[in-house]
């Protein structure tokens, strides 16, 4: 027993252990798979295996690099569309989230306190519950013979059923409806710390509100507007579930491309080369965010 | 636009969103309880689909799966994740200092496809050089622990931000040893957002689809799997019976955690009041 304390106790005080604990835990589960990735991005498919990198040739080991996977997807017209478009989609939600936002973020900064922290939990419930079943619950309100259609109908206000299932659109609804929160919270975080005395030295100085909140509000938020952007744009550029659930065969989207790689094809390289590729794009925004984040760090100390 | 009208339009802005927000789960409710077979035609209420929920032994065994995977991983990952913030926040200068605070936020922007696929070719090349681990439950579990330590890293540092560091120095001073530090003063000061590390670690692994399918072998399908490969065939009534629980469940453990944390923050702002009162007399 007494020696189990002393265990902890060096482990505590020893700042190798306190770093070296998430360094084993993260370097095991992010950096290595990544680089095995990597690795089986550049060999080529064999007989329900992946060809070896190093190959020994008299002895000596050869090293061996596999371009096929990334030449098929730089060649193939439709990984090029795929891409474009999961980039397209991503930055239709963003944008939408942010019309839908920034407004929503602005008006509960500025509501009573006493009710900030309900409006603020009923943003996070909704969260909370499970993502799969919220995006379930938009197909049975969107098929044709669904519950929008279905009122629309029995009202009056439409004929014939619309069609808002398995295109673009139904894309769209589930990304910006499974996204807004994110973009929400860090809006809001950051609008409820801005000082409204510059909005009111503006107004005594005779600006009008419209322009005080273009000229002040939001450069001020800009941090938090990145923040938000970054994180709806990031995980939706690779999203698999919404797509699958909601997109259409014309909305094309990279994640399940992955996805019919790997589990349909069973080409491990290609889905490795498509990961490899996807984490490519994502560098730079992530690079963004990051730099956001830093900033904001800086900004507060 | 006059005061009034700003007003008003400020309440029907925040009003559409919380509509644009409920609208799918409340649908999901109230169908749930129509008795027709058609999940969108009302017909009229009655417990049918929980009846037929009850005698879904495949949808039963999954949630199951589900909640000892959640428990398990969510452990695991508030463990880990108070590693990662405690060195993160501790040691403001080490050697790879921001190596680890990328490696840790990794797992939260990267696509859940990318890091269910390279998580699935490490353990498929461990499984090939040492002949374990088997995929199962184990391999989910280090998926939704890996998801959930990054989280849980994030949820615990902001904590650790907000604490007074004096009061470590202070418990050093008066002769704590580091270990004491810690469970004396540090992990009850710790304690409400570990809790609701745990409370969202066990969310997310209740809810992962995507890392789970990558990792699941034959015979381990947890909840979220089963109603994916439903909800792709189509629409099915059990499923909004099974959603409708699940809603009740984490809207009365959300209210009453986020009762308890701010208790525990009243009671935390109670005794620093009295114990700076203590010193002035």
């Amino acid at each position: 027993m007494n020696s189990l304390v002393q265990f902890f106790n060096n482990l505590l005080r020893g700042r190798r252990a306190v770093i070296g604990v998430p360094y084993i835990w993260f370097g095991f589960l992010v950096l290595v798979p990544l680089l095995i990735v990597l690795k089986i991005s550049l060999s080529e498919m064999e007989q329900a295996s992946v060809s070896n990198m190093i190959s020994w040739s008299d002895g000596w080991p050869t090293l061996k690099l596999n371009f096929t996977s990334y030449m098929f997807i730089g060649s193939d017209a439709l990984y090029i569309k795929t891409y474009l478009s999961s980039l397209k989609y991503a930055l239709i939600t963003t944008l939408l989230c942010l019309a839908i936002g920034y407004p929503f973020a602005y008006f509960m900064a500025r509501s009573p306190k006493h009710l900030q922290s309900m409006l603020l939990m009923m943003i996070m419930l909704p969260f909370w519950t499970s993502f799969l079943l919220r995006i379930y619950a938009w197909k049975t309100l969107l098929v044709s013979n669904g519950v929008i259609n279905n009122v629309l109908m029995s009202i009056g206000i439409i004929d014939a059923p619309l069609s808002m299932m398995n295109n673009s659109f139904s894309l769209v609804l589930g990304l910006v409806y499974s996204y807004l929160p994110f973009m929400i919270l860090p809006l809001y975080a950051n609008l409820s710390k801005l000082d409204l005395r510059y909005l009111e030295a503006a107004a005594d100085l005779g600006t009008s509100p419209f322009k005080a909140f273009w000229l002040i509000t939001v450069p001020l938020s800009k941090a938090g507007i990145v923040a938000g952007s970054m994180l709806v744009f990031i995980p939706a550029v690779g999203e698999y579930v919404i797509p699958e659930l909601l997109g259409g065969p014309s909305t094309l989207m990279i994640g399940r491309v992955l996805w019919d790689e790997f589990f349909s094809n069973n080409d491990w390289p290609m889905a490795s080369a498509v990961a490899v590729v996807m984490i490519l794009i994502i560098l730079v925004p992530m690079a963004i965010l990051n730099k956001s984040q830093a900033a904001e760090a800086g900004g507060k100390k | 636009m006059s005061q009034a009208s700003n007003k008003l339009f400020a309440k029907s802005w925040m009003i559409a969103v919380y509509l644009f927000l409920y609208l799918p789960i409340v649908t999901l409710v109230v169908f749930s309880f129509n008795d027709s077979k058609l999940v969108t035609v009302w017909s009229h209420a009655s417990l049918r689909w929980y009846h037929a929920l009850m005698e879904d032994s495949d949808l039963i065994a999954a949630v199951f799966l589900s909640l000892k995977i959640a428990f398990l991983s969510a452990l695991m990952s508030v463990f880990f994740g108070t590693f990662t913030a405690y060195a993160l926040h501790r040691y403001s200068s080490f050697r790879g200092r921001t190596l680890l605070s990328s490696m840790s936020s990794t797992p939260l922007v990267m696509p859940d496809v990318i890091v269910g696929l390279s998580l699935l070719l490490m353990l498929v090349s461990m499984q090939h050089w040492l002949g374990f681990p088997q995929r199962g439950l184990f391999t989910i579990l280090l998926g939704h622990a890996l998801l959930g330590t990054a989280y849980a890293a994030v949820v615990v540092t902001s904590r650790l931000k907000e604490m007074d560091s004096r009061l470590d120095e202070a418990a050093m001073d008066l002769g704590c040893k580091p270990l004491q530090v810690f469970t004396l003063v540090t992990f009850p000061l710790l304690l409400p957002a570990l809790v609701s590390a745990f409370l969202l670690t066990f969310t997310l692994s209740f809810d992962d689809v995507v890392l789970s399918s990558f990792l699941s072998g034959p015979g381990y399908s947890t909840m979220p799997m089963v109603i994916f490969s439903r909800a792709r065939l189509g629409l099915n009534p059990t499923i909004n019976a099974v959603a409708t629980v699940t809603i009740a469940v984490v809207t009365v453990a959300v209210i009453a955690s986020s009762f308890y944390q701010s208790h525990l923050e009243r009671k935390r702002k109670r005794e620093t009041a009295l114990a700076y009162s203590d010193k002035n007399v």
